[in-house]
């Protein structure tokens, strides 16, 4: 009973700084859109975007699903890429002097410029975004796997090599392993880029997805609409960005263990 | 005693990384089931001679010989245990102590079989399934040493292992060492700066001088077996002590 207490209230020190500041901000936000004169057309209140999104929910479900699919398998490329190419850079380390320059320039091309010529190329379907979405996030994802292996400790690599391993076996002993906690670093920050590249993406056309769904709610002067569907974005992120705390907690239980002891 | 009656021989072993002389002139030998020190000053390349032993690096001159034949760059004679436990944090305490026997290719069933019976011995006893960092420094090295001799090596290499222990723990931990060789007839050579540790564990110390590495003294330690660290206070242990100080300032 007590420890369910201290568990909450834990869990209350840890969120009400923010949760104030944002009801806060939403509440500042709500009484200016009402007693300021200003236009719905221009700025709508929190209310109403709320109430446009419960009345407009199926129509945003409909346009959500298709981008959470294309946030999904651009992800699962990306990261499968992203950590075939860090065991070959780790192996072969010539191939990693001439791969990273190419992927930092991939880096710095601007995606607002990028993305209508990769939906010219690739079409209204689901390719182009799955693409954009591995290009904003394989970087990230690779840099992370890399320091991960190189992060291993020299001494644990002396060891396993004193007791006769070779380097495929240092590599699954010892370096994979060191490098999980930077895979799920670099997992929760590509995972927020990966929606923002989807809805980029969508933006540049589509047939449907929130992207598409943004722009033409913008084109008919509907910002309530255009601040629900980001509403709904912003709630894809944080969903799947708890997915992956989630899932970094499951599978290294000794990290875990170490704040519980205490 | 012979050349063919040693476990190990140096000799003359030199080694140079690009300008840094590590190592000038290194001879040692280790008789089989002895128990050998090296004492040296921090940074005099102690830990360079484990480096060429297990095959880290390649020694510049010298020659190292192995029960009388010379030692192949891969060998499976030594079984190390570097200056940090180097515990993977990842692994449960039994599966950190059977590392070297899956590296050897053993199933991990077999290896946990074969392990099992010695956490009694080593005080870990109920710990099997713990993570190292909810152990304490003293049982993550008592984990580190297990690791190190279930390998079966015929010889153990010692990095400075109690080192980064509070000093407590660290005598705690030299007697357990003391009477445990005293069981297993381990040949061992031991790294290390502590001068009580050396003198407590040893048969002989070699010391070493600062970089370029040589042998300065050597000096056998006569003190009856099994040890307890009064025996430390022993006329005969002082006087050791005493001159490995000024062995080691280089008064």
């Amino acid at each position: 009973m007590s420890a369910s207490t201290t568990a909450l209230q834990r869990w209350w020190h840890a969120v009400w700084p923010a949760s104030t500041l944002i009801a806060a901000i939403v509440l500042a936000w709500e009484v200016y859109a009402r007693f300021s004169g200003v236009k719905p057309t221009t700025l709508p209140s929190p209310s109403r975007v709320v109430e446009q999104l419960i009345s407009n929910a199926p129509a945003l479900a409909d346009n959500a699903l298709p981008t959470i699919i294309a946030t999904a398998s651009g992800f699962a490329l990306s990261v499968t890429s992203a950590f075939v190419f860090s065991i070959l850079v780790d192996f072969v380390r010539p191939l990693r002097r001439a791969l990273f320059p190419v992927f930092i320039i991939s880096q710095t091309l601007p995606l607002v410029a990028i993305a209508p010529l990769v939906v010219l190329w690739f079409g209204f379907g689901l390719l182009p975004k799955i693409l954009l979405i591995a290009l904003v996030t394989f970087f990230p994802m690779m840099v992370s796997l890399v320091q991960g292996y190189d992060s291993t400790d020299k001494d644990m690599e002396w060891l396993l090599r004193s007791m006769g391993a070779g380097r495929r076996k240092v590599f699954l002993l010892a370096r994979l392993p060191s490098a999980i906690p930077y895979f799920f670093t670099g997992l929760r920050i590509s995972i927020t880029y990966a929606v923002v590249g989807a809805i980029f993406a969508e933006y540049s056309g589509a047939a449907k997805g929130l992207g598409i769904y943004m722009l033409s709610a913008k084109n008919n002067f509907r910002p309530d609409l255009v601040l629900a569907a980001v509403f709904c974005s912003a709630f894809i992120t944080l969903v799947l960005f708890g997915m992956t705390v989630v899932l970094e907690r499951v599978s290294t239980p000794w990290v875990r263990r170490e704040g519980e002891a205490q | 005693m012979s050349a063919e009656t040693k476990r190990l021989a140096l000799r003359g072993v030199g080694k140079q990384f690009g300008d840094l002389n590590v190592l000038g002139d290194v001879s040692i030998d280790v008789a089989p089931g002895e128990f050998v020190s090296i004492l040296g000053p921090s940074g005099a390349g102690k830990s360079t001679i484990f480096q060429i032993l297990t095959g880290g690096t390649k020694a510049d001159t010298g020659v190292i010989a192995f029960d009388g034949s010379e030692l192949a760059d891969a060998s499976d004679k030594f079984a190390l245990m570097p200056q940090k436990d180097a515990l993977m944090p990842w692994r449960r305490i039994v599966d950190n102590a059977t590392l070297g026997l899956e590296v050897q290719g053993l199933s991990r069933k077999t290896a946990r079989e074969k392990v099992a019976p010695l956490f009694e011995e080593f005080g870990l006893a109920g710990f099997e399934q713990h993570y190292p960092h909810q152990l304490s420094g003293g049982m993550r090295q008592r984990v580190a040493l297990l690791r190190t001799v279930i390998q079966q090596r015929q010889m153990l290499l010692l990095d400075e292992p109690f080192g980064a222990l509070d000093a407590l723990t660290r005598t705690a931990m030299q007697q357990w060492l003391e009477r445990m060789w005293g069981q297993h007839n381990w040949t061992a050579l031991l790294i290390t700066h502590d001068v009580r540790e050396a003198v407590f564990l040893s048969d002989r110390i070699y010391v070493l001088s600062a970089r370029p590495a040589r042998v300065t003294h050597e000096i056998r330690v006569p003190l009856a077996r099994p040890r307890r660290v009064a025996d430390l206070a022993s006329p005969e242990a002082t006087r050791i002590e005493a001159e490995l100080l000024e062995a080691l300032l280089g008064t």
